[in-house]
């Protein structure tokens, strides 16, 4: 008697299917919002230092390679949040009487809706 | 094979599936003190009731009486089913399909809240409960879930029952291998119910999952007890062709047809009444047509074959049911398993393309030999669900009522047999014991060691397969047994099923070993389909008449006066043929009368005889 | 027959009472184009190997019984076709994230632990007699659990999840899902009871939301997006019991 077989569970096991390495990838995004999050914070304190090191701030800001790192962090949060909203509406599902929403409904309604107005007005506050 | 263990319980339930859950429940709801086992071959969920799809029967509607109900079952059983069995278990089915509700089977629902019912074949009135189109499955479930809750029922989860353990003409346990170490135990309880399921797998194309072997039917016929009306098997009209899967009825009851291969509707040619048009809002009319019984639609089925008006595929003649009309949100709503099994299994999306059907071997109505309480004649065992045969099915059950009856009996064979536990607490345990060690040691012996049985022809480790015999038995029922039957076809099957039990005895199976030997088990599944299989052809063969779903070609008429009567047959030994006997059917308020579909349909019982 | 279709089945073998590790066996069988996985396996036990160990009974896709892994992913191999794979071989083994006892049988008792651990089945403070008639539900009280009662513990989601590699005690896909669809029944009054089980650390917390489960299951249960509710539903309690500890509320 041997007993029985426990097949070993791999640390890499994320490379074993596509469908694991996107999940990996999502949650990796998370970490470039958090990054951006500290960046804004930073941004908030140059801002309590007063206008000339905020300008200062600026211009650094402005640089190729800070420019990268945003574009970085824009696409990982573009990633994050679309798919994010994409799976809200099995989290958050509606219905009417017996029926189901339809979820890109649902997706538009509980995600990319509100987050188009609040970028407009964003934008709006902004550009004004 | 290892030493036998022993477990010792208040009542044991050999059985995992409807019959046996229910009845487990209704023991440990009313007795909490009660020690309940539950010995199954498969983890219960796996259990065959799983694959039910479209309904069970209870009156409920305001629309329905305890009459209507009784007097389609009594008219379906063609006179051969019990009345006062009958008359019990459809008052008793609304209590039991409410509770099931209870324990949260998810009904269909009206707009109210009250559950939905529709249409089933043979019924005079709506009265079939349904949740879409896997009634059985989610039945199972909500059982299974429910017994959970319970402590004082113990699971003996695959677990394979091999042999009843009887002392002094008392039942009081079975030998059952653990399938994970192969050891034997001895699993002794003060009463036992079997409740261990149908047997289709004696034949070929079936609707039925490959743990229906007749394991409990055979065990019970070798301690001795009849089995009762075997001769009485159903096809169902709908199955798909090629795998044998079920297009339930349901699929006519929501409104689907039948047609030939000229598109016609030909059940009308066969006195089962006029075709309404598909969109005539009284179609399907109850108890006409594409609603009626199952054992006359598989008849024409053949005749129309021999007309030559089938359609010929890739696996034999097949007919067309065709559900197109009834358009894509009916179909999603209420039949969504037919389409993902039609999609899967046939190809075929009935929403766009008719579904190819032949008849298909479902149902047993025979089984052992019962009273209303589930007590066989052996003292201390009990029996429920379609194993048993009480009877209420008599010569053909009608759909929907077998989901129920394993409700109601299982429930009362469980009251019955804690009663009987409660009043006969002692038995034997080392004459029981011994018994276990006995049956490990035939195991051994025959199979496991050798694959030989000594003393036999062979002796020099045995030679046949089971396969091969398995598809010589299928062979020689579907031949013998079929949908009609004669006295040289039968004659023929009772040879052959003797030659096969004989060369059983020298089966060799291939695997040698403890854990989980599923060559072992398939081997013993083969002894007991051929004990079951021997029995429905002596049956058939001894009853000279034709009746619901025996049909002789040379005794085409239905003969009450010589057979309105429960046939038995009797294990004898090993090399012999069962021994056949009979006893009168019970007969209360509904005296024998002609089985009208066509003329007097959806009528009651005084309409119908005037028609 | 020299010139018969065939295709060939990798099969996964272990013995638990000889083997000390698995090993691969290869089956050449006929091919068929109507023929699931489940038929060649079985034409492989009935006429070549009857020590070919597995599980199965319906053959149509509800019992649950023959999950296993086909060319890595999990399936059941009673609704997968040969044609599928064809000409390519197929390897079959038992589903991964389990113990294995035999072959293509895993041991299963962990599950069923699971599923027990999280009360599925109603529960009511005052139950009513059968004579008073069914508990009303409306179909749309039906239509918001339905879902999650289709589940036929296949337990592919199971293999599915990493989770449940790396977490053996996460209680997992189904187990969740299935206590969520009696949180969702309208008839049910047992939601604290279950919630103290599923709001443990193994429980839905333990679901990173990778989403494989529902992917790969066969009956559209959606387990991952039943253990997202569960989680709303499990915050919730989470801050009630801030305002008002558990259990002080009756
Ligand atoms: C495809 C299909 C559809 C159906 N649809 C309907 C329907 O719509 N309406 C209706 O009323 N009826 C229907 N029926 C009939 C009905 O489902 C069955 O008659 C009923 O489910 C049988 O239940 P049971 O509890 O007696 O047996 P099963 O559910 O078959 O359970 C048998 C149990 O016995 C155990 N067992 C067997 N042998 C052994 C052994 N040797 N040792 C240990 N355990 C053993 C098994 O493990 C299992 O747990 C249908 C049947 C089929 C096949
Ligand atoms: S949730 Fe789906 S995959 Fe998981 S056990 Fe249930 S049916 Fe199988
Ligand atoms: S054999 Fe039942 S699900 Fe595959």
């Amino acid at each position: 008697m041997t007993g029985k077989y426990h097949r070993p569970h791999k640390w890499n096991w994320f490379l074993s299917k596509p469908a694991y390495m996107l999940f990996m990838i999502r949650e990796l995004t998370a970490v470039f919002i958090g990054a951006y999050l500290i960046l804004l914070l930073i941004m908030l304190a140059k801002l309590g230092g007063g206008e000339a090191m905020f300008s200062e701030w600026l211009v650094v800001l402005r640089s190729p390679l800070w420019m990268g790192l945003h574009f970085i962090a824009l696409v990982a949060s573009l990633w994050h949040s679309i798919t994010w909203f994409n799976l809200t509406p099995r989290a958050m599902p509606f219905f009417i009487g017996e029926k189901r929403l339809a979820d890109p409904l649902v997706a538009t309604a509980m995600g990319y809706g509100p987050w188009l107005v609040i970028s407009l007005v964003i934008l709006w506050g902004v550009l004004r | 094979m290892g030493r036998s263990s022993t477990h010792q319980h208040d009542v044991l339930i050999i059985g995992g599936g409807g019959a046996g859950l229910r009845a487990a429940i209704a023991i440990a709801q009313e007795n909490p003190d009660l020690s309940v086992a539950c010995v199954s071959k498969v983890y219960p969920m796996r259990s065959h009731t799983v694959a039910a799809e479209g309904g069970a029967a209870a009156v409920i509607k305001p629309n329905d009486s305890f009459e209507n109900h009784i007097y389609d079952t009594v008219s379906g059983s063609d006179w051969l089913g019990d009345q006062d069995a009958i008359e019990l278990f459809v008052k008793e089915a609304p209590k039991e399909l409410i509770q099931l509700e209870h324990w949260g089977c998810p009904w269909n629902r009206e707009a109210d809240g009250s559950v939905s019912v529709r249409p089933f074949g043979g019924m005079g009135t709506e009265r079939t409960w349904f949740a879409s189109d896997k009634t059985g499955f989610h039945m199972l479930h909500s059982l299974f879930q429910t017994t959970l809750k319970y402590d004082n029922i113990t699971r003996y989860d695959e677990h394979f029952a091999s042999k009843l353990l009887v002392d002094d003409g008392r039942c009081c346990g079975c030998a059952a291998i653990e399938l994970r170490t192969g050891q034997m135990r001895a699993i002794l309880g003060k009463a036992i119910i079997m409740c261990t399921g149908g047997a289709g797998r004696v034949f070929p194309f079936t609707t039925n999952g490959a743990i229906k072997n007749g394991d409990g039917m055979s065990m019970a016929y070798r301690e001795g007890v009849a089995l009762k009306d075997m001769e009485f098997i159903q096809y169902h009209p709908t199955g798909l062709p090629g795998t044998g899967i079920l297009i339930t009825e349901a699929s006519r009851g929501e409104g689907g047809i039948l047609v030939n291969k000229h598109g016609y509707r030909y059940l009308q040619d066969y006195d089962l009444g006029q075709p309404l048009d598909i969109h005539d809002p009284e179609h399907p009319r109850k108890r006409t047509m594409e609603l009626g019984p199952r054992d006359k639609l598989s008849q024409v089925f053949i005749k129309e074959m021999q007309k030559g008006n089938t359609i010929d595929s890739k696996y034999g003649p097949v007919v067309h049911l065709d559900l197109r009309h009834l358009g894509e949100a009916k179909i999603n709503k209420n039949l969504p398993f037919v389409r993902e099994l039609a999609k899967n299994y046939a190809g075929i999306d009935p929403v766009y393309e008719p579904i190819p059907v032949r008849p298909v071997l479902h149902y047993f109505m025979g089984g052992i030999d019962t009273d209303l309480d589930g007590a066989t004649s052996l003292r201390g065992l009990y029996a429920a669900g379609e194993c048993a045969c009480v009877s209420i099915n008599g010569a053909n059950r009608l759909g929907s009522n077998s989901l129920t009856e394993l409700l109601v009996f299982g429930a009362r064979a469980g009251a019955s047999a804690a009663r009987f536990a409660m009043d006969n607490p002692d038995f034997n345990v080392a004459s029981l014991e011994a018994q276990a060690e006995d049956e490990s040691k035939r195991i051994r012996r025959d199979y496991i060691e050798t694959g030989t049985t000594p003393g036999t022809s062979s002796g020099d480790g045995g030679s046949e397969r089971i396969a091969t015999l398995r598809n010589e038995m299928h062979e020689a029922m579907e031949g013998g047994t079929g949908i009609f039957r004669d006295e040289k076809s039968l004659t023929d099957t009772c040879q052959k099923i003797a030659e096969l039990r004989d060369r059983f005895k020298i089966v060799r199976i291939d695997d040698h070993t403890n854990s989980f030997n599923t060559d072992l088990t398939a081997a013993l599944e083969l002894g007991f389909m051929l004990d079951v299989a021997e029995a429905i052809a002596h049956s058939a063969l001894e009853r000279k008449e034709s009746r619901g779903s025996h049909q002789r070609l040379d005794f085409t008429n239905r003969d009450d006066e010589n057979y309105l009567k429960h046939s038995l047959a009797f294990w004898q030994d090993d090399d012999a043929p069962p021994r056949i006997e009979y006893k009168p059917v019970t007969i209360t308020k509904w005296p024998p009368g002609k089985r009208t579909y066509g003329k007097g349909s959806g009528l009651t019982k005084q309409e119908n005889e005037t028609t | 027959m020299p010139d018969e279709k065939t295709i060939t089945l990798e099969i996964f073998r272990y013995h638990p009472e000889s083997d000390a590790g698995p090993r691969f066996q290869s089956y050449d069988v006929p091919y068929n184009e109507d023929w699931v996985v489940l038929d060649a396996i079985n034409w492989i036990k009935d006429t070549v190997d009857g020590t070919l160990t597995y599980r199965w009974s319906c053959r149509m896709g509800v019992c649950g019984s023959c999950g296993m892994m086909i060319n890595d992913e999990p399936k059941l191999s009673c609704a997968v076709f040969l044609k599928e794979y064809y000409p390519n071989p197929i390897k079959v083994e038992p589903l991964v994230n389990f113990p294995v006892e035999r072959d293509l049988v895993i041991d299963m008792d962990g599950f069923m632990e699971k599923l027990q651990s999280i009360k599925p089945y109603i529960i009511r403070d005052d139950v009513n007699d059968t004579s008073q008639g069914e508990y009303k539900q409306s179909p749309a009280e039906l239509a918001h659990y339905k879902q999650y009662t289709m589940c036929i513990n296949c337990m592919l989601c199971y293999s599915a999840c990493p989770v449940v590699g790396s977490e053996p005690d996460f209680l997992g896909p189904a187990a969740l899902a299935l206590g969520h669809r009696y949180n969702k029944d309208s008839r049910d009054q047992g939601f604290d009871q279950r919630m103290e089980k599923m709001m443990e650390h193994e429980a839905v917390w333990g679901c990173t939301f990778v989403g494989e489960c529902s992917v790969v299951c066969p009956k559209n249960v959606d387990p991952a997006g039943a253990i997202q509710q569960a989680k709303a539903s499990a915050a919730q309690e989470y801050f009630k019991g801030f305002i008002m500890p558990r259990g002080a509320g009756k």
